[in-house]
């Protein structure tokens, strides 16, 4: 039974292993990456059905008893998000054989990728404080490294942002297990507990109420929670559309689960008293998220935008902290990376057959490509909140469970973002599925967005030339990068 | 001795800030290897520091007998410094990759990715 908790943190750093093995020879690591993948969803089905049926699983990874050890354990929550990690793990693995190029492919892109979700599903498998340290710097190396491949200024820049601030945040995480190692004497999460909710003498909750705050920074900045989601909208949108997929659909999900787990069962008593703080704080996280939505053009930030407003719906249900409001964020938490990511390979999908992400430039994929328009409209419609779709049910518990606790301020800011995402959601739709598509001029407007690499420069070409519009201006391009290094990252053409 | 470390630790922490404050991508690669020691003093202190005392189970004993140095902070810092080193690699790698690709030392001038 125990051999479930392992195989999920095992294959995924099998795969990578096997990847590295296998550096220059691009169709072997394309075939191990897939199956890594698919083996890793497979293992986290299997370790979901024994939890369903058994009960929380766990292990002393090494035989270390546990307060001394580190403990592997498994509730629901875990295998859910692990089940979610594999799904998104394969979803992402096929989508990137397409959408990623040879150079990414043979400089280490599928290794970084299984090493990314060895550390995500550790995080979502520790039982121990530290060790959620550990395959939190896992999962960040491989972030960081995903988001930097290719080198492209604007990747670069990107990165800078991203590395520096989740640095930072590290560096909060590391002082704040410091800290808790000194009050509490343990670092495994049962054990911290039994032994912080045992006893409440005053002058430890405020030391553990300082400590409570200092892992709400941290994962805060990770997750992308208000005033500290700077680095997302600057990063998320510079690295190849398959990057952002996975990034989008596991990164920003860890940080809330780990304030999730953190809150409601180690510090659940500091929870209430930072409950007005987490519930102002998620109305400011929903609204500053879906505004810079709304007011952007490119497609891949305005959806990165989306990302923080949905946190905002998530760390709704932390605030709320009723057990109808938490069981309605992990609803929430599973609908929103599937959505989330879907949105974001349509707009990869949008990108091959316009060449362009901006969505003034974007048109008429309505009337050529009615298939890839159903894909963005489920999806757009399930991130609303429509009836019939998953995104629904997940807004109707928070709702609920809002108006139950009475933050009707809270929760008719949660229904007005709603309205809001959905003039976004229908924002997209309109500019680049529902009007023809504009003529060249409109196209060489694109140049106006600066951060825009070649790839994009070369399907602009591709897209004038198979719209027999011959030659067109193109954007901004980095000087240093000579046009032939990025011929290899093409793919298929217009008329696909 | 406490009171040593523990004013080392505020300054360290406030250098380290006010570095990653600054504009210059190497004075904020600075600022970050600083905070990470001061994090790491921070577990070691915080813990408690206790001298001449290994966690060493005398050989009629079962169980150690207080008091001993908790030997949990230095492996969590001994993890902590080799992550930290990993990371300080890497991003001194990709500032400077960055300041080839963009020719500046100022985080100012990166505003490619907002426009």
């Amino acid at each position: 039974m125990t051999l479930l908790l392992v195989l999920p943190l095992v294959i995924p750093l099998f795969t990578a292993v096997v990847c590295v093995a296998c550096w220059g020879r691009r169709g072997v690591q394309r075939v191990a990456s897939v199956a890594g993948a698919g083996a890793l969803l497979a293992s986290a089905v299997a370790l979901l059905n024994a939890v369903d049926r058994g009960g929380v699983l766990a292990m002393q990874v090494g035989g270390w008893p546990a307060p001394f050890g580190v403990t592997l354990v498994a509730d629901l929550l875990s295998a859910v998000m692990v089940v979610v990690t594999g799904a998104m793990g394969l979803a992402g693995a096929v989508y990137s054989l397409g959408g990623i190029d040879a150079r990414r492919e043979t400089t280490g892109y599928h290794v970084l990728f299984h090493a990314l979700l060895a550390g995500v599903s550790g995080a979502f498998l520790t039982g121990d404080v530290f060790n959620l340290f550990v395959w939190y710097e896992v999962m960040l190396m491989a972030s960081f490294v995903l988001m930097a491949l290719g080198g492209e200024r604007a990747q670069l820049e990107g990165a800078i942002k991203y590395v520096t601030l989740n640095l930072i945040a590290s560096t909060l995480f590391l002082t704040a297990v410091g800290i808790l190692y000194a009050v509490a004497g343990t670092l495994n999460m049962a054990d911290l507990a039994v032994r912080f909710n045992g006893s409440t003498t005053a002058a430890a909750s405020g030391v553990r109420l300082a400590v409570a705050m200092l892992f709400l920074v941290a994962f805060g900045i990770k997750a992308a929670v208000f005033p500290l989601f700077g680095w997302l909208p600057a990063s998320y949108h510079t690295p190849p559309v398959a990057v952002t997929v996975i990034l989008s659909a596991l990164l920003t999900k860890v940080g809330v689960y780990s304030l999730l787990r953190l809150f409601t069962l180690v510090f659940a008593a500091q929870a209430e008293a930072v409950r007005p703080l987490l519930l102002v704080l998620a109305g400011l996280t929903m609204v500053t998220g879906v505004l810079g939505a709304v007011a952007q053009y490119d497609v891949r930030r305005l959806l990165s935008f989306h990302i923080v407003s949905q946190i905002g719906y998530l760390l709704m249900g932390l605030a709320l902290g009723t057990p109808l409001a938490v069981a309605a964020a992990m609803f929430f938490m599973v609908h929103v990376i599937f959505a989330k990511s879907a949105l974001f390979m349509v707009s990869g999908a949008a990108h091959r057959v316009l060449g362009v992400y901006d969505l003034r430039a974007s048109g008429g994929l309505y009337r050529t490509q009615p298939l890839l328009a159903a894909l963005f409209l489920l999806p757009a419609l399930a991130l609303a909140g429509f009836p019939p779709l998953s995104g629904f049910y997940a807004k109707l518990g928070l709702v609920r469970a809002g108006l139950e606790a009475g933050s009707y301020g809270l929760v008719t800011t949660a229904l007005g973002v709603s309205v809001l995402t959905t003039f976004s959601m229908m924002k997209i739709w309109a500019e680049a599925y529902w009007k023809p598509q504009p003529a060249p001029e409109g196209v060489s407007m694109h140049a106006h967005t600066p951060f825009d690499g070649l790839p994009t420069n070369h399907h602009r070409l591709e897209a004038g030339a198979t719209g027999g519009t011959g030659f067109q201006p193109v954007g901004f391009v980095g000087p240093t990068h000579p046009a032939p290094r990025r011929v290899p990252c093409l793919r298929v053409s217009g008329s696909s | 001795m406490n009171l040593l470390w523990t004013v080392v630790i505020g300054v360290l922490f406030a250098t380290g800030l006010y570095m990653v404050l600054r504009r210059s991508v190497v004075k904020i690669i600075i600022g970050i290897g600083v905070l990470g020691h001061a994090a790491n003093l921070l577990i070691f202190t915080a813990a408690g520091v206790t001298r001449e005392v290994p966690p060493l189970i005398a050989s009629e004993a079962t169980a150690l007998t207080p008091p001993y140095a908790d030997p949990v902070p230095q492996a969590l810092v001994l993890t902590a410094i080799v992550i930290g080193f990993g990371i300080t690699a890497f991003a001194l790698v990709l500032f400077k990759r960055a300041y080839q690709e963009v020719g500046v030392d100022d985080v100012d001038q990166l505003r490619a990715t907002d426009a």
